[in-house]
């Protein structure tokens, strides 16, 4: 893929491995995964940092990727839903989210899981309000929200101990 | 849930080219010249004149361009797209393109347009004797404005040429209209057209005709490159240029005798926007349901759909019910609030029930549920009780209300197109393996569809659900079962699905390579549909819904606290259970951001004013209400397993029972439109009387007088002391 030089680029963790990012620093994250590691699990719904879906963790704080500069991150640990999806957590979030029925078309999916876990490492049993308040900052036009809170419910009841 | 489902924008061609759109900047103009920068050499324009055959885009009627060619009818038609390796590179060079544009006068306002689109009557009965022998006659006006329907996922789509044929494959509800449009757009025989639904993130309408439009667009650039050419559209073009829900004006006039409605005489405006797009069908829908759920002797109906210098309007979920649905039941409940009586006991004596005739002459063939469904939302939400409590809240700050709606959803498409033409036909395809594949052009877009069709096979097969395979719609592989709106997919092909497996059933043999094909057959007992009169079974059946809205109103602010929200469903017997709740929380909430939040207007200059989700507003996880959807069972012969039609259905009611939840709360008199925001409350409480009776709609309850002498005009109070603070 890219240069591994240690004179170029921009270093970050991506997904627990080192990277460099060989795009312009002004670059938006969202972009650099998409279309540079085509990590495409990342989606694109606004690029205005409105709807959520481009969210990922940065050192396990959410953040909505198209507005980070790839060149603001460098050493820093991004999180994206493929590196996420081979977590233990992950694997509460997945069977949590089916038994609920939680996802429809699945664009905002990816962004919902990674807010709730950045809401059940803040809050490992959240209340109803703070988990409406978790996902606020994620847009899902199919559910309604009913079943996503569900599924945090739900996750937060199973995982127990485990955030 | 893992990311790996591969939409549009995530797709990886070979030698993909981007084609990035030049929109008008003006409403209504002559194109006098164009006046493109110089060029890179990777850089193609594609326009008007590299249209092969008809540039016109096939949705209804062809009247919408592929390619502006004289004129722009809209901010936002296009007129030009850009083809080349990079997209920035594209974006900055359509920047420095410039029209040379003539300015014609633009016409913004569908009550200002001399431009009939369509028009449609149809009634039945005496209404003018109704009328003359009435003890009441009530007349008002209300208004729904513009609704995005802001899937997550942006239209996008990718066209790829090769030698023998045109593959457009994306993000769709409907498979065959996009290959229907190619077909005529490019002149190329059916088979050299291939059209592929991609996983899709979110239609809710917005995907039926609009991917007409993008792929005719792709397709004529990809024939001029030879190259495959994709377009995802950003968010702001996508709101701004993309079609929306059809705002309208309903003016109702409703004659009253001992208690009951005797008479409608109901005039229903849609505004279409520059080109006619779906307008006839969403009108037909919304005059059709225009009475609502009432039994209404005397009818008149008439509905316009014209003309403005706006996007053309088309599908969102509902498609024309949600407008007509919202005027008639406040209507009704205003009725009911003048001659002090309680809404629900006014509405529940006049209801239709099974045998009876429908607006359209049509019947009702089956059980109409709604007595049960008003039980049971009483049940959950005690609304007849919190409405009499709130009715005696003192003028304080703080004030509650509750509302509730009664309304149908007429199941599948209007009339007799089902039969006429879309002409829907299936196969299961039975593979060695004893593996069976559905072959149905009905896509999935997050509904769940792919998961009932297979609960459906599997089931009247009696093999696991592991056996039946559903892939994404292919037109090369599967047959034409129509397109996926109306809330037909499940109810019309799950049925064709279910009578070709218990077919296949009949003749299965272990091992061995079996195909089944089944056709749409139009129900014997539908009374055949005349368009022209609009008389006969318009739906060959009907879902019902009970929607009810309890809020806390914030008198100092305008803002409203949604307290409990209630929707009790009919949607026969659900397939899956969980599908149909996810179907009828997510459309409810969308029919409260209809009510009090989706605000989309365009400037003076024909300009859409909301364009991103940072001012157009959809409810977040934060606006939910402690939202309660119910299902009783209410099966359907003719459905499968006793299905009906249910994705549009919890759309329509809400907005009717939000604003009788908001009226009562803010004890300010009637209110007439939609949305209803935060800013439209502060208005509205802090108006004053004079400029209350100055407003056009007149409210009058005509006493009626002895015959001969002219009608004393009375005004009603309708509900509110007009000094409402």
């Amino acid at each position: 893929m890219q240069m591994m030089n240690e004179q170029t680029g921009i270093p970050f963790i991506l997904n627990g491995r080192p990277v460099r990012s060989l795009s312009a620093p002004g670059t938006r994250l969202l972009e650099v995964l998409r279309d540079e590691f085509h990590l495409t699990g990342t989606k694109c719904g606004c690029k205005e940092g409105e709807c959520g879906a481009c969210s990922v963790l940065i050192n396990g704080r959410l953040v909505t990727s198209c507005l980070i500069a790839v060149g603001s991150i460098a050493q820093q640990a991004v999180l994206t839903i493929e590196g996420y999806r081979e977590t233990e957590r992950f694997a509460v979030l997945d069977a949590a989210f089916a038994d609920m029925a939680a996802v429809q078309c699945g664009f905002c999916t990816p962004g919902m899981v990674l807010a709730t876990e950045a809401l059940l490492s803040e809050h490992p049993h959240p209340s109803a309000e703070e988990i409406r308040q978790g996902l606020s900052g994620n847009l899902c036009r199919c559910t309604g929200y009913q079943a996503l809170i569900q599924a945090v419910r739900t996750a937060a009841q199973r995982g127990a101990g485990l955030w | 849930m893992r990311g790996e489902a591969l939409y549009v924008d995530d797709l990886l061609i070979d030698g993909l080219l981007y084609g990035r759109l030049l929109h008008s900047e003006r409403p209504h103009a002559r194109i006098l010249a164009v006046r493109l920068p110089s060029l890179p050499p990777t850089v193609t324009v594609v326009d008007w004149q590299d249209v092969p055959a008809q540039n016109q885009i096939h949705i209804v009627q062809d009247d919408m361009p592929i390619f502006a060619k004289d004129e722009v009818e809209y901010v936002g038609d296009v007129i030009l797209m850009l083809v080349g390796p990079d997209e920035q590179q594209l974006e900055d060079l359509l920047s420095q393109v410039r029209i040379d544009y003539q300015d014609h006068e633009p016409v913004f306002d569908p009550e200002q347009s001399q431009q009939i689109f369509f028009d449609y009557h149809y009634g039945h009965g005496e209404v003018e004797q109704a009328f003359a022998e009435a003890d009441h006659i009530f007349s008002e006006t209300f208004h729904t404005g513009l609704q995005e329907q802001a899937y997550l996922e942006p239209n996008g789509l990718i066209a790829v040429p090769t030698t023998r044929k045109m593959t457009v494959r994306g993000s769709m509800q409907c498979p065959y209209y996009v290959k229907t449009a190619l077909v005529k757009a490019l002149g190329k025989a059916a088979e050299q057209v291939q059209v592929v639904q991609d996983v899709t993130g979110g239609g809710f309408g917005g995907k039926e005709d609009y991917p007409s439009v993008l792929a005719c667009q792709l397709a004529v650039a990809a024939l001029k490159t030879g190259k495959p050419v994709k377009c995802v559209l950003n968010r702001r073009e996508d709101m701004a240029t993309t079609s929306k829900r059809h705002p309208s004006r309903c003016h109702y006039k409703v004659a009253v005798k001992d208690g009951l409605v005797t008479a409608m005489d109901i005039d229903v405006l849609m505004d279409s926007g520059a080109y006619t797009t779906l307008s006839p069908v969403v009108l037909q829908r919304g005059i059709i349901g225009a009475p609502g759920v009432y039994n209404t002797a005397n009818l008149r109906v008439h509905g316009q759909a014209r003309k403005t210098n706006t996007v053309p309007n088309g599908a969102f979920r509902g498609f024309g019910a949600p407008q007509t649905f919202f005027a008639v039941e406040m209507m009704m409940s205003h009725i009911a609030v003048a001659l002090k009586q309680e809404p629900l006991a006014f509405k529940a004596r006049q209801l239709v029930a099974q045998g009876d005739m429908t607006s359209t002459e049509g019947r009702y063939h089956f059980n109409v549920s709604l007595p049960e469904l008003i039980q049971r939302a009483e049940e959950l939400s005690h609304y007849r009780e919190k409405r009499q409590a709130y009715a005696r809240q003192s003028e304080a700050r703080y004030r509650k209300g509750i509302g509730l709606s009664l309304i149908y959803h007429g199941c599948g498409f209007t009339g007799n197109s089902e039969r006429d033409f879309i002409k829907a036909v299936v196969k299961l395809k039975k593979r060695r393996d004893d593996r069976v594949e559905v072959l149905a052009s009905n896509a999935d877009i997050g509904q769940g569809i792919k998961t009932t069709f297979a609960k459906i096979v599997a089931d009247q097969l009696a093999i696991p659900l592991d056996q039946i395979i559903v892939n994404n719609p292919d037109t090369d592989l599967v047959p034409d079962s129509g397109p996926t709106v109306a809330s037909r997919s499940l109810m019309t092909v799950g049925q064709l699905l279910a009578q070709a497996a218990a077919k296949l059933k009949q003749v299965w043999e272990p091992g061995k390579e079996q195909e089944i094909e089944e056709q749409y057959q139009h129900p014997e007992y539908m009374i055949p549909f005349d368009m022209e009169r609009f008389a006969g079974d318009a739906y060959p059946t009907y879902s019902w819904a009970v929607s009810v809205v309890e809020l806390e109103l914030d008198r100092l602010t305008g803002t409203a606290d949604i307290s409990g929200a209630w929707g009790i469903f009919d949607v026969g017997v659900p397939i899956d259970y969980n599908i149909v709740q996810g179907q009828m929380q997510g459309g409810f909430l969308q029919g409260l951001g209809y009510s009090c939040m989706e605000h989309l207007a365009y400037s003076p200059a024909g300009v859409p004013q909301q364009t991103s989700f940072t001012d157009y507003i959809i409810p977040t996880a934060a606006d939910v209400p402690n939202l309660v959807t119910d299902l009783i069972n209410n099966p359907f012969s003719h459905g499968p397993y006793g299905a009906k039609g249910a994705g549009e259905m919890p759309m329509v009611g809400v907005a009717p029972a939000y604003l009788e939840a908001l009226e009562q709360a803010m004890n300010c008199g009637r209110l007439e439109h939609v949305p209803f925001t935060a800013e439209d409350v502060l208005d509205r409480l802090g108006a004053d009387p004079d400029r209350q009776q100055a407003e056009p709609d007149t409210w009058v309850s005509r006493e009626r007088k002895a015959a001969g002498k002219p009608a004393a005009q009375v005004k009603s109070a309708g509900g509110g002391d007009p000094a409402c603070r």
